[in-house]
């Protein structure tokens, strides 16, 4: 029978001395995780971003990913959209008892494959079991920290009419990808989440210009949730195209499905710019040349009025609100 | 052939909507009688780029909308049961019956599972053998024959604590009755796709014949529904009342024979209370008496108690098409989507859902 956590993987003893040496410690490997203390400590001067997350993804594993990887891009994107450099992250696992431990490998290898690409280190970390019923297979809780580099000043409030909107890349995939593996509603696509590591992305946007206002990873709500957000913030309204919103065909057709409108299904590997329009091109001249932000592509521009608006043009040269999600996405019965 | 970006192309829109402009001479009003053609309308804006004689107002097609509080209460009365697990399409849970919905019972403790499809409530009827489920059985003539396919399984396979509350509608008695009541005049109707799909446009005849108004038949996506209002148009321009179909990719004349006759089998048509309109002779469907024992009411006793509209609401008013959300005081003050008080505000197809997301008339 294949290997499964038992309660006693997270009591303490033995056998959970065992797992995260050997499962974690061996596989993430870090001078300041193998150190094994109760915290991590570390030096940094300068201005630090701080942020944590947790991940309660259902199914554990989607095409494009599982919640390891998830789990990484998810604070480290957290990071970045503050401008920052990140630098590390703490990783918690509760685990409901009987999760095969090849699974939870797996996961474990997707971190470290994840935080690689993403330039961070996991520094410290923690292990739960709870008894069957408790969880939802396995949860996964990380926080990070990241250094924030001279003259970088990046906030939702900082959009000011004038302003361009940018999208790096086309909208959905992450939210779609996952709901076609989920039970009950289970659809063949070829798609895959788009959930990626957008530090280095960041990293190349500011190289361009430090001139970014505000940054912003659409995920739960999406686009449409995070721009309601950032014309709140700034109370301005913000003017989209939806001619210019990059969709996939697949993403469109699970949509109609579904009953679900592209504007708010979630984004893992995604970020909105709003930057000032004499800085726009060289900003997207940037993006194009990471492999993350090569559909990027200019959206819209903040105004005025009506603030706190989102206000989109519709591909018929009509206008219309583009509100917050409200609720859960339902799908459509007739 | 692409069927979603290849109908919502900016430069043949403009080419119909110039073609609209220029054929319209008669100030007309068309009723877009479903639900999902009014979603269309609002989100891509539809109202805002056709000629000012033309008036669009949205009809009673929204199964949701039209479900009478009476038949709310049912559910919820049958959801109060202590053992029953209702499954129920997620739109319904948040509507407010007379005084709770399955949202608000569901938290007290009542089991009510939102599924997908109706064989998802007839797997979970087969997983909790001992327990009686009861599929809630809203919608129009799209909905019904896969209720009818359930219940034919649920047969096959001996599943003997399956059952449907039947509150199926039918599209055709409800627009002679609103028709009949002559409260609000048409030169033309966008007639529903999806609901042709399975009938056809047969059923629709009579509204050109003996109504002399002009029918076409639209699917779901903004180049479709301007195509429906050009050819609308044509007809008026030109005093003729026939039925076209302007969504051939869906539907053909004689509909879907195999859905018809799943109906066909498993139910027979009756009497239906529809939410602001009233009660319209064989607008619904009820179980055929040899399907008796998969009839929840007919094998459930529950009271729900006389119904109550909420006070203030004009959801009767805006499904019959005499009124328009924006002529609710209620609307956008006390009634938004996240606490609805009438279901034209709850459902994702309401109206009022559609006009509060959308917003109207928001020039750049």
């Amino acid at each position: 029978m294949e290997d499964k956590i038992l309660l006693a993987h997270g009591s303490g003893g033995r056998l959970a001395h065992d797992l995260v040496e050997k499962s974690f410690v061996k596989t993430l490997a870090n001078p300041l995780l193998a150190r094994l203390d109760d915290s991590a400590v570390f030096e940094v001067s300068g201005r630090l971003a701080f942020t944590t997350d947790s991940y309660v993804v259902s199914p554990i594993f989607f095409p494009g990913g599982d919640i390891g990887r998830l789990a990484v891009c998810g604070t480290v994107n957290d990071l970045a959209m503050s401008g920052a450099r990140p630098l590390y992250l703490s990783l918690a696992f509760i685990i409901e008892e009987g999760l095969l431990l090849s699974e939870l490998e797996k996961i474990v290898n997707s971190v470290r494959l994840a935080a690689g690409e993403a330039g961070v280190e996991i520094v410290t970390g923690d292990t739960k079991v709870v008894p069957r019923g408790s969880a939802d297979r396995l949860f996964i809780n990380t926080a990070g920290v990241g250094l924030i580099p001279e003259g970088v000043d990046i906030s939702g409030d900082k959009a000011r009419p004038g302003d361009k909107v940018i999208l790096s890349g086309a909208i959905g995939d992450h939210g779609i990808a996952v709901m076609s593996q989920r039970e009950g509603i289970s659809f063949a696509t070829t798609l895959k989440s788009d959930c990626a590591p957008l530090g280095g992305l960041v990293a190349d946007m500011l190289e361009a210009s430090r001139n970014i206002n505000c940054l912003r990873d659409p995920t739960r709500g999406g686009l449409a949730s995070t721009l309601n957000e950032l014309a709140g913030q700034s109370k301005a309204s913000i003017r989209i195209e939806e001619k210019d919103i990059p969709v996939r065909e697949a993403v469109l057709g699970a949509c109609e499905m579904l009953g679900f409108d592209p504007l708010y299904i979630a984004n893992e590997g995604r970020l909105v710019a709003i930057v000032p329009p004499e800085d726009a091109d060289k900003i997207l001249k940037a993006m194009k040349n990471n492999k993350y932000g090569r559909e990027a592509v200019i959206i819209g521009e903040v105004a005025a009025k009506p603030p706190g608006r989102v206000v989109m043009k519709t591909v018929l040269g009509a206008h219309r609100i583009v509100d917050m999600l409200v609720g859960d996405l339902l799908p459509r019965i007739c | 052939m692409k069927y979603i970006t290849e109908f919502r192309r900016s430069e043949l829109a403009e080419g119909l909507i110039s073609h609209i402009k220029h054929g319209s001479k008669t100030p007309a009003r068309f009723m877009e009688f479903c639900g999902g053609h009014t979603v269309t309308i609002f989100r891509y804006g539809i109202r805002q780029v056709l000629p000012q004689n033309i008036e669009m107002v949205s009809g009673p097609g929204c199964p949701i909308c039209v479900t009478a509080n009476a038949d709310l209460d049912k559910a919820i009365a049958l959801a109060q049961i202590p053992g029953v697990i209702i499954a129920t399409f997620g739109d319904m849970l948040k509507v407010p019956g007379s005084r709770s919905s399955l949202q608000k019972i569901k938290a007290e403790g009542a089991e009510v599972m939102t599924v997908y499809s109706t064989m998802d409530a007839l797997k979970i009827a087969e997983d909790n053998p001992d327990k009686p489920v009861v599929f809630l059985g809203i919608g129009f003539e799209t909905t019904a024959p896969t209720v009818a396919a359930s219940i034919l399984q649920a047969e096959e396979k001996g599943i003997e604590n399956y059952y449907v509350l039947s509150l199926h509608k039918l599209c055709p008695p409800v627009i002679r009755a609103l028709l009949d009541a002559g409260e609000v005049e048409l030169q033309g109707l966008v007639c529903p796709g999806h609901v042709s799909t399975i009938i056809g446009s047969h059923p629709w005849e009579f509204i050109a014949s003996e109504y002399g108004i002009p029918c076409v038949i639209s699917g779901f996506e903004p180049l479709d529904i301007l195509q429906c209002v050009d050819m609308l148009v044509s007809q008026v321009e030109k005093g003729q009342s026939k039925v076209e179909i302007a969504y051939k990719r869906g539907v053909r004349p004689g509909g879907n024979r195999q859905a018809l006759k799943l109906m066909e089998q498993v139910f027979e048509p009756c009497p239906a209370r529809w939410r602001g309109i009233g009660e319209v002779a064989d607008s619904g469907l009820k179980l055929r008496e040899k399907y008796q024992r998969f009839d929840a009411e007919a094998n459930f006793t529950i009271e729900p108690g006389p119904a109550v509209e909420p006070a203030g609401c004009i959801c009767g008013d805006i499904l019959r098409g005499v009124k328009t959300p924006s002529d609710c005081p209620l609307f956008g003050r006390v009634c938004t989507p996240e606490s609805p008080v009438g279901p034209c505000m709850v459902s994702t197809e309401g109206s009022c859902s559609a006009c509060y997301l959308y917003g109207e008339g928001l020039g750049g």
